[in-house]
This record gives structure tokens, sequence and C-alpha cells, in this order.
């Protein structure tokens, strides 16, 4: 079954349903999918959560899921980590879920759109900003855009923008790639090879999603850990300052 | 040669020259940046967990430099600007 077919770059052109402006393209229709899925799987396991030693084997399944988001995540900040976990862990769990369901014939990843990664990179573009100023100030948020002097202002703010771009291309090029090249080999080598290729898009697909988690979070705490540092430089002069 | 065949054979050329040049210094890159944190890990095997992440995040940034090389190459053969233009006024 193909739906996309070779010669379309996205899933957006592949409309399925329009009614008059609003069109149902399979991008949306394969996003409210994965966004189903985690919701009911989600559901099904905290319907009933215990603390006793007999738990259910969906708790013990989430447990690890976050225990595993929040130790990556504690690695990277020295405080808050449980801010964090529902931005980053919602992106990973997303990407993820949309990077391994390519395996059931008829799905196409939503993370193969370009609108896809846009929206998700933008959501990480608003977060930084808001973990910054929620944990400096916005003074001190906006400080660091002048350091260490005026002149430097334009290129954080080229800095943003471009790490912004570079974290939607790369999870769209690496999805969409995969899918090209499973497409070209199955009208070259139709037998055997396009299986191992599937194989390997799974690793490329878990491991885009851990990069594009971990990537959102390196940026997040950059602009929450600028000001800490600073912090400890003020302590570490009041007390060496006696001696 | 019209200018329509002109414009499809420039892109068919210009899409492979762009993968070609375009995965040397990634690939360079990548295999450098490997090699560093293989012997780092081979000194350090303690420090194993926070060698691999900063490789995994760096090896994101060097590749995704190819990655841009390959959109390009993609957007010139499926969803190139002059030929849609050369489409269009065929109709």
């Amino acid at each position: 079954m193909e739906i996309v077919s070779l010669n379309q770059i996205s899933p957006d052109q592949v409309i399925i349903w329009s009614w008059g402006f609003i069109t149902l393209n399979v991008t949306i229709l394969y996003t409210w999918l994965v966004m189903a899925i985690l919701v009911f799987i989600s559901w099904l396991a905290t319907r009933n959560l215990s603390s006793e030693i007999n738990v259910s084997r969906w708790q013990h399944f989430l447990e690890v899921v976050i225990s595993v988001v929040r130790g990556e995540i504690s690695e990277m900040t020295k405080k808050g980590t449980d801010n964090y976990i529902p931005l980053i862990g919602t992106l990973f769990l997303f990407i993820c879920t949309s990077n391994v369901l390519v395996i059931v014939p008829g799905f196409v990843a939503p993370t193969s759109s370009i609108t896809t990664t846009a929206s998700l990179a933008l959501c990480v573009f608003i977060a930084v900003p808001y973990y910054g100023i929620s944990s400096n100030g916005l003074f001190h948020y906006l400080k660091e855009y002048f350091q260490p002097n005026f002149i430097f202002f334009p290129f954080h703010v080229m800095g943003e923008l471009a790490r912004t771009l570079a974290l939607t291309v790369r999870l769209f090029g690496n999805i969409m790639s995969h899918e090209k090249v499973i497409g070209i080999l199955l009208s070259v080598t139709p037998l055997l090879f396009p299986i191992i290729m599937q194989a390997l898009g799974l690793l490329i697909g878990v491991i885009q999603a851990y990069i594009f988690a971990i990537l959102s979070m390196v940026y997040i705490a950059s602009a929450v850990s600028a000001e800490e540092e600073h912090h400890v430089h003020i302590e570490v002069k009041k007390e060496g300052s006696p001696a | 040669m019209d200018s329509v065949s002109i414009v499809a054979m420039a892109s068919i050329f210009a899409a492979g020259l762009t993968m070609a040049i375009g995965s040397i210094g990634p690939a360079l890159g990548m295999g450098r940046s490997i090699q560093q944190a293989l012997a780092a890990i081979a000194q350090q095997p303690d420090e194993r967990n926070s060698l691999t992440r900063t490789l995994f995040v760096g090896l994101a940034m060097i590749e995704s430099i190819a990655i841009y090389c390959f959109v390009i190459s993609m957007i010139v053969i499926f969803a190139n600007p002059f030929w849609g233009h050369f489409v269009k006024a065929g109709r």
C-alpha cells in the first residue's frame, strides 16, 4: 500500500478529505493517530496507579520511561529536573512513537513532513525563553544576549534562529530520506534488502528522537544555567574575600 | 537543446554534485570525532555516559550539514521552482 508516492516530497501534498477551505491531509491524520495512541496508553497505564509492591505491567513500563527521561535530564541540569519532564518527555515520546510506527504498513510518519518538525522546533524555540525567564527573570535573560558586549546581539539572535532551523531540517531530512531510500530500494532490489534498511530505519528513528530531546534540553539548559554560574561565581568571591 | 532540457539536465547534475561534495566534509568530521571519542572512552571508561551523550549531540550537529545538502538536492529534484515555472508555462 503506497500512500505517498515517490515523487512527492512531503505527505502534506496527499489530501484525503476537504470541505471548503478545511483540508485534511495525511500528516494531520497520522499526527492525530499518534496522539490518540499516546493518550490511550497513558490513560490505560495511569487508570489504577498504586504504590504497593504489586504494580501493573503498564505502570512498570511508564515508570521505566519516566525514570530514563528524568535520568537523562538530571545529568544536564543541576536542579528543577521535574520542570522539564513534561516538555522533553512529550517531545521524545511523540517523535519516537511516530518514527517506530513506520514498520506498520500504510503508516506515514508525521515527522517526515517539514510542517510537523517545524512546529515541534517552534515549541522548543518558545520554551527556551520561557524557562530562561521563569528561572532567571526577564532582565538577566535579556542580558545574556549582550554578552560579552552589545556587538554580539545579532549573532545571538541568528544563533537562536539557526538552531531552530537545524532542529527542523535534521529530523525532517533523516526521516524523509529514509522513506525515499526504502522506496528507491523497493524498485531496485525488492526482495530482502529493504528489510535490512527498515531495521536500520528503526534505529535511526529512535536515535533522532533521542537527539531532538537532548538538543532541546541542551538549549533550555544553556538559557537557564548561564545565570546559575554567575551566582556561583559571586558566592565563591564572597567566600574567598576574607581570606 | 531547448531551455527545458537544460533545466532538467542542470537539476539532476546539481543534485548529484550536491550530495557528492556535500557529504565529504561531514564524513571526515564524523570520523575524526568518533576516533577522538573512542580514544577518550578507552582512556576513561568511567566517563562513558557523558562522553557518549556529547558524542551523539556533536554527531547530530555535524550530520545536519549533510542533511542540508540532502534536502537541497531533494528540492532540486522533486520541488524544483524553475522546473515548476516551465511546467506552468507549458500548459
